[in-house]
């Protein structure tokens, strides 16, 4: 039998496991294709389980009776029997799986001849054993043999095999899930242990194992996982099981995981006995699932479920309150993660490494905290040798850990190794510590993780300081710190800023640590007690004296301003900020001081930028406009503000939250024609915007370089500057006084507050903020005090004086020149008022001389208003006006006084030029004032008959109401022989605005009237509302002439009804009839003018009629207009006969008759006589004596005339006889304004007029 | 419940940060920075793929020893953090999700504020309020 079955079992178990077989599941898990590995072993009777013996491992699956018995009595002998025992045995045990292999051989069967081939052996065990399962029973034959046969039977006795096996594997599987399952849910009965259940499920953990089912495997180790930490948390909800107490005893060994087994057995048998820690339980559990997981190919799953479990593995011993020696965790994590980074880099290559380090650098970290935090523990961190309890410690450390496992014993790297090295001497440690932290460092560095590396670069740099090796802490708490400022973490940079103090401190980096404790002192993060530390830091150092030794050249340390203080705002006083030279200008400015307390700052100043401004420099107005440069925060008045950050401490806000765009229009225009050739938007702080994001927080970084150069201020330069001011912590006020010296433009560059030796500055002041000073020439200007000046009254006139730079000194006087049409008058009560904050009034004195008037001003400082008013008096020149041109006292040409029509109101006025000197110029000052006219006067002269009169008529054309007295009209060259008889009121009378008066004088005269006569008019007025009215009257004189004002002709003209009727009716011809006397013999002035002809010893005239009706009220029938001769001879009459028709009714007016004087001879006529009148000439009859036509176109062909009146000769477009207008005066019509009465005819219309 | 909540700007400054007022609160403080690490690797992680889906959770971000950090970021890039305490084992997944969308939602509700200035630190005392709900009430 054994020979038989060693026979074939090589090549059995090389061939079983070679085809796959599908396996099906219970509870709808799907199927899979395994392939079946078998054990074989000889039977025994002991080896068959017993029952409750779950051991599925070592559990018999398929019991296979194998024989090559052919021959039927040996079977009947022996082989049933033997049979029958194994079945029975089997039975007995409950196993139904068996199977019955009946090897046929050739060689036997050859032997055996007799056989009968009717019933076989293997029809006889068929029939024997296998009552209805015939399949129990295989054949294998020749199974020795390379015969085709043989490899049939084989492969059909495979098959058999495995599905029996896998059919009996099932089965039993099933009933072991199901016991397992039933153990389960025993797990709240008392008495259940844990682990006997963990050994249950671990089996067939196994055994899923074993079918390369490692999911399946793995579930199993998961279930037991969870299953163990429900327990312990419902330990710590206070549900406790009992079985849990072992694995609260107190942890004896932390020798870390152990993942280079694939079954670690020490530890599975501390389970099965019940002994193991809880930190066992989970190595092991652990150690299980790593195997299983790196089979599966996710070696990324162990890194991250073993943080989990260290994680987890420390919380539950502290849920558990399980005692562990302090520092024993730490080893137990230290050593695990180790244990675990070099499982999965046996299994990893490098490059898969260095992808996948965001899975390992976790553990990386955790292992250099731990190792850290044994460091500190064991005193391995420190400047000095640790000391004997730290020895102790570590001692107790080390024996927790045990022997090494002979796994690594000889491997130089392993953790154990480490372990031990590190905490053996404070170099090792360190040597450790640093190569831990750099990998973790350098892995968080390639996987973008900056933030951590950095909180680890922290963390080296504490361990630096502690080792008393500031040097290497500094880069470090230097990168950290940047990079929390950038982002804006206060506390974070508050706490790292602490330890870079310290660690300045330590390095002696004087400046540095200064501006650090600045920055630190006004930290609100801090307690106030650690503020004042560090500000009294910087005022003793402040107060030292500067170190003796050349070696530091700078006595002062230059600190940045924005620690220490932030600006507020800035106010202007004056808020427009540009005042004159000299003038006061004051600046407060706001500042919160940061500091925790008050601060004696020996000297704030801020430097001036000083540029010398075209605009500003010369002969600004005093309300010059305001300069935009003050950026959009300076408001109207006068105040900058300072843009604050946020009121986070860090000033990393600031930097990420960029400042807001301060957009201003611009316009780009050609230069030629100013036409705009683009336009746009310029951005102001585009250098602000677009700095980089880590130089912003370098304003602020303590060991951001050095401080610009301009720190060292320049004392030559020009400053705002205030001494010895506390400055209290939260807002100040400080008042400086701006030099106002020199025109210009100033701007505020850097502000500096020392302390002692140390210094704050400010380098640059944004938004800007600057002032002008501005220089103005001394101005003079005067100005009526009413609407117009009039002229001939006196009038106020204001002086102003604007001095500008020039400062009016005592004595200081205006010379005036006086001229004789405007002379000033002196008023007692002339006082000059000083315009300043204070009104100063003073008295002003006025001397006159025979040329110029001298005011002397009272002393005034620069850059105030003086202002007097005074009394001017304009004659008002006798009109018309004669042209006169003086010479002024300075020598300049004096222009006259201008008068002419003023367009509006119809006043003349006049432009006076008032020339004053005065005491800051070289030159003379003209200023015109204007004066108007208040009246026109026109004259007129009215006659009757011979007698005369004289009208004259004055209208006011100002808006002022007068008095007017004393009208007087005279002669200017007095005649005796005339008189003139006023015919005017006596007392005054008043000529209201725009309204005129009358006066009236008869002419009487004995003589005969010189052809011209010069007259003038004069009278006095004042103004109705003047006091005074005895010295208010001033005088108007209005002087004309008169011409020829004797009467040379009188008209008469008579209309005759037609003979036979009483009266004129319309329609009928009238006749009118105008007779033309002379009344006086011409004088001799006269008679020269006038144009005489002598005939035959007879002196005659022409004279040119007209008769005009403008009314329309008469029809002139033939002609209408003749020449007639006038002999020249007192009382010669022509009598001139026309016809005329009157059109209408009633009391018709005479017709208007003209006479002309004729004067034939001028080439060039003054007026042109009209062509019908000429026309009608020809039938002209002139009813005088000795005069024919005949002549008289004679006399005019004979002077060369062309011209004729004769119809045959006339030649047109030649000159013709000129005629021209007497004198008003020298002609008196006497039927001016007669009427006559016109009858109308009989009327033949019948007018019907209906009533109803 | 959290023992930590912070609410960081796109620009990772805080616009809100609170601890439980008995511990360390710069520890806390170091352990949300850092956490913007993973927050910015698992935003550029998520990248295109992920846009569409808007899931704004996070998860857990990291794990310490004694805390659990999770992450959540909006559609503008703000982030909430919140650190549990390891040893409140109780605390779910869920329950996570429900803090953050509370926490979303009262920080909308901050942003709707016509007198909040956004980028300005959040002083709401509805926000404070809610977020004191959600922490562990300190004994």
């Amino acid at each position: 039998m054994q020979c038989l079955f060693t026979s074939l079992y090589t090549s059995l178990a090389q061939q079983l496991p070679r085809e796959s077989m599908e396996w099906r599941r219970s509870y709808g898990r799907a199927p899979k294709m395994i392939h079946l590995e078998a054990n074989f072993v000889q039977f025994k009777e002991e080896l068959l389980p017993k029952d409750g013996n779950r051991a599925l491992l070592t559990f018999p699956f398929l019991h296979i009776y194998w024989t090559d018995c052919c021959d039927t009595e040996m079977y009947k002998a022996s082989v049933k029997d033997d049979m029958l025992r194994w079945q029975s045995t089997l039975r007995l045990h409950g196993s139904v799986d068996w199977l019955i292999v009946v090897v046929e051989s050739e060689a036997k069967k050859k032997n055996k001849t007799n056989i009968l081939p009717r019933t076989s052996i293997v029809d006889k065990i068929r029939n024997d054993f296998c009552n209805k399962q015939s399949d129990r029973c295989v054949v294998l034959s020749d199974p020795l043999k390379e015969s085709s046969r043989s490899q049939d039977s084989w492969s059909a006795f495979l098959t058999k095999l495995r599905t029996l096996l896998l059919m009996s594997f099932t089965k039993n599987l099933g009933r072991f899930e199901d016991d397992m399952r039933t153990l389960r849910e025993k797990r709240t009965e008392p008495g259940w242990s844990f682990c006997d259940y963990f050994m249950v499920q671990e089996e067939l953990a196994f055994v899923f194992e074993m079918l390369q089912q490692f999911e399946d495997a793995l579930v199993q180790y998961d279930e037991l996982d969870a299953l163990f930490t429900q327990y312990v948390l419902n330990f710590g909800a206070g549900d406790g099981a009992n079985w849990l107490g072992s694995f609260c005893a107190p942890v004896k060994r932390w020798s870390g995981l152990l993942l280079r087994r694939p079954i670690d057995m020490e530890k599975r048998e501390l389970i099965q006995r019940g002994e193991a820690s809880l930190l066992d339980l989970r190595s092991y559990l652990f150690s299980r699932q790593c195997t299983l997981l790196i089979f599966l190919q996710r070696p990324w799953e162990v890194t991250q479920r073993a943080l989990e479990l260290l994680h987890n593995c420390v919380q539950e011993l502290r849920l558990l309150e399980v005692y562990v020696v302090q520092g024993a965790l730490d080893c137990w994590v230290f050593l695990s993660c180790l244990e675990v980074l070099h499982r999965i880099e046996g299994c990893c290559d490098r490059a898969q490494l260095e992808a996948n380090c965001s899975h390992t650098v976790g553990l990386w970290t955790y292992a250099t905290e731990k190792l850290k935090s044994l460091g500190y523990l064991c005193g391995l961190v420190a400047e000095k040798v640790p000391t004997s309890e730290d020895l102790n410690r570590t001692v107790d450390l080390l024996a927790g850990l045990g022997e090494e496992r002979p796994e690594t014993v000889n491997s130089l790297q392993s953790p154990y190794k480490k372990l031990n090295e590190a905490l053996s001497s404070v170099e090792a440690f360190e040597k450790h510590y640093l190569e831990l932290s750099h990998a973790a460092m350098e892995m968080y560095r390639a996987i973008g993780r900056m933030r951590s590396a950095r909180l680890i670069g922290k963390s080296l740099a504490e361990f630096y300081m502690k080792k008393g090796d500031p040097e290497r802490a500094e880069g470090f708490l230097d990168d950290s710190l940047r990079s929390y400022v950038a982002e804006g973490w206060s506390l974070q940079v508050t706490h790292t800023r602490k330890q870079m103090a310290e660690c300045q401190k330590l390095l002696q980096q004087t400046e540095d640590y200064l501006q650090t404790s600045a920055l630190l002192a006004g930290d609100a993060n801090l307690t106030e007690e650690e503020r004042k530390h560090f500000c009294q830091e910087i005022l003793t150092f402040a107060s030292q004296p500067p170190a003796p030794s050349g070696e530091h050249t700078h006595t002062t340390v230059a600190l940045s301003m924005a620690a220490f203080a932030q600006l507020r705002q800035m106010q202007f006083s004056p808020p427009g900020a540009v005042v004159h030279v000299g003038a006061a200008l004051q600046l407060e400015l706001r500042v919160r001081c940061l500091m925790p307390v008050a601060m004696q700052v020996e000297q704030l100043a801020a430097t001036l930028h000083f540029s010398l401004e075209q605009g500003g420099a010369r002969g600004r107005a005093g309300s010059a406009q305001r300069r935009t440069g003050q950026g959009p925060q300076g408001q109207g008045d006068g105040v900058v503000l300072f843009p604050q950050g946020s009121p986070l401490a860090g000033a990393g806000m600031g930097a990420l939250l960029p400042p807001a765009l301060e957009l201003y229009e611009m316009q780009d225009r050609s230069p030629s024609d100013s036409s705009l050739t683009s336009t746009g938007v310029v951005c102001k702080n585009m250098h602000l915007l677009l700095r980089r994001h880590d130089s912003s927080a370098s304003l602020d970084t303590p060991t951001a370089g050095a401080l610009p150069a301009a720190v060292a201020v320049d004392d030559g330069a020009q400053m705002l500057r205030a001494r010895d001011i506390t400055l209290q912590p939260g807002d100040n006020s400080i008042l400086f006084t701006a030099p106002t010296g020199e025109p210009g433009s100033y701007t505020l560059r850097q502000l500096c507050g020392s302390v002692g030796r140390v210094q704050f500055v400010q380098s640059h002041i944004y938004p800007v903020v600057q002032y002008e000073v501005y220089s103005q020439e001394p101005q003079l200007t005067i100005e009526p005090l009413s609407d117009n000046l009039l002229a001939g009254i006196p009038q106020k006139v204001k002086f102003t004086i604007a001095t500008g730079h020039y400062s009016v000194k005592k004595g200081d006087a205006l010379q005036l020149s006086n001229t004789d049409s405007m002379p000033i008058l002196h008023s007692s009560c002339c006082s000059a008022t000083v315009l300043s904050k204070r009104m100063g009034e003073s008295a002003l004195s006025i001397q006159s001389s025979e040329k110029v008037t001298s005011i002397s001003l009272p002393p005034t400082p620069p850059y105030h208003t003086l202002e007097f008013q005074l009394e001017v008096l304009c004659h008002i020149p006798p009109t018309p006006f004669k042209p006169d041109i003086e010479r002024l006292t300075n020598g300049e040409v004096r222009h006259r006084p201008k008068s002419h029509s003023h367009a509006d109101s119809g006043m003349i006025n006049i432009d006076q030029k008032v020339s004053i000197d005065c005491p800051w110029s070289i030159y003379s000052t003209l200023i015109a004032l204007t004066f108007y006219v208040p009246f026109k006067a026109k004259h007129s002269i009215l006659s009757a008959g011979k007698r005369k009169y004289i009208q004259v008529c004055l209208q006011n054309v100002s808006d002022t109401n007068f008095h007017l007295a004393d009208p007087v009209l005279t002669e200017r060259q007095p005649t005796v022989s005339m008189e003139l008889l006023s015919l005017n009121v006596k007392k005054q009378q008043p000529v209201c605005s725009q309204q005129s008066v009358f006066c009236l004088w008869e002419m009487r005269w004995a003589k005969p009237l010189p052809l011209c006569l010069q007259c003038a008019f004069s009278a006095s007025f004042a103004p109705v509302s003047a006091s005074d009215t005895h010295t208010a009257f001033k005088p108007y004189r209005y002087e004309f002439q008169l011409d020829r004002v004797s009467t040379l002709y009188s008209l008469k003209a008579e209309i005759l009804p037609p003979s036979g009727d009483q009266h004129c009716r319309t329609g009928a011809l009238c006749g009118l009839e105008v007779s033309i006397t002379r009344q006086a013999e011409p004088s001799e002035t006269e008679g020269e003018e006038e144009e005489s002809t002598e005939i035959e010893g007879l002196r005659t005239t022409k004279l040119m009629y007209e008769v005009v009706d403008n009314s329309s009220n008469w029809a002139v029938c033939g002609k209408s207009s003749g020449v007639v001769s006038m002999p020249v001879a007192a009382s010669a009459t022509h009598r001139v006969q026309m016809e005329v028709m009157p059109l209408f009714a009633g009391h018709l007016p005479f017709p208007n008759i003209k006479v002309f004087k004729y004067l034939p001879h001028n080439a060039v006529p003054a007026i042109q006589p009209d062509t019908d009148s000429c026309l009608e000439n020809d039938t002209i009859s002139l009813l005088d004596k000795g005069l024919d036509d005949q002549g008289d176109t004679a006399s005019i062909r004979s002077r060369g005339s062309v011209h004729s009146v004769g119809s045959g000769e006339q030649q047109r477009g030649l000159p013709m006889p000129r005629l021209e207008p007497f004198s008003p005066g020298q002609v008196f019509y006497w039927s001016q304004g007669r009427q006559v009465l016109v009858l109308p005819v009989t009327d033949d219309h019948v007018m019907e007029v209906n009533v109803t | 419940m959290a023992v930590c909540i912070a609410v960081i700007a796109k620009e990772n400054y805080p616009l809100y940060i609170r601890s439980v007022p008995i511990q360390n609160e710069l520890k806390f403080h170091y352990t949300v920075h850092t956490s913007l690490d993973v927050v910015e690797e698992k935003i550029s992680a998520v990248g295109k793929a992920m846009a569409d889906q808007r899931e704004l959770y996070l998860g857990l971000l990291y794990p310490t020893e004694d805390y659990k950090v999770y992450g959540c970021v909006t559609n503008s890039k703000v982030k909430f953090v919140i650190v549990a305490d390891s040893s409140n084992t109780s605390l779910r997944d869920n329950e996570i999700r429900s803090m953050f969308r509370k926490l979303h939602n009262s920080f909308t509700d901050v942003m709707c504020n016509p007198f909040y200035n956004p980028g300005d630190t959040i002083q709401s005392k509805a926000f404070d309020s809610m977020v004191s709900a959600m922490m562990v009430q300190a004994s």
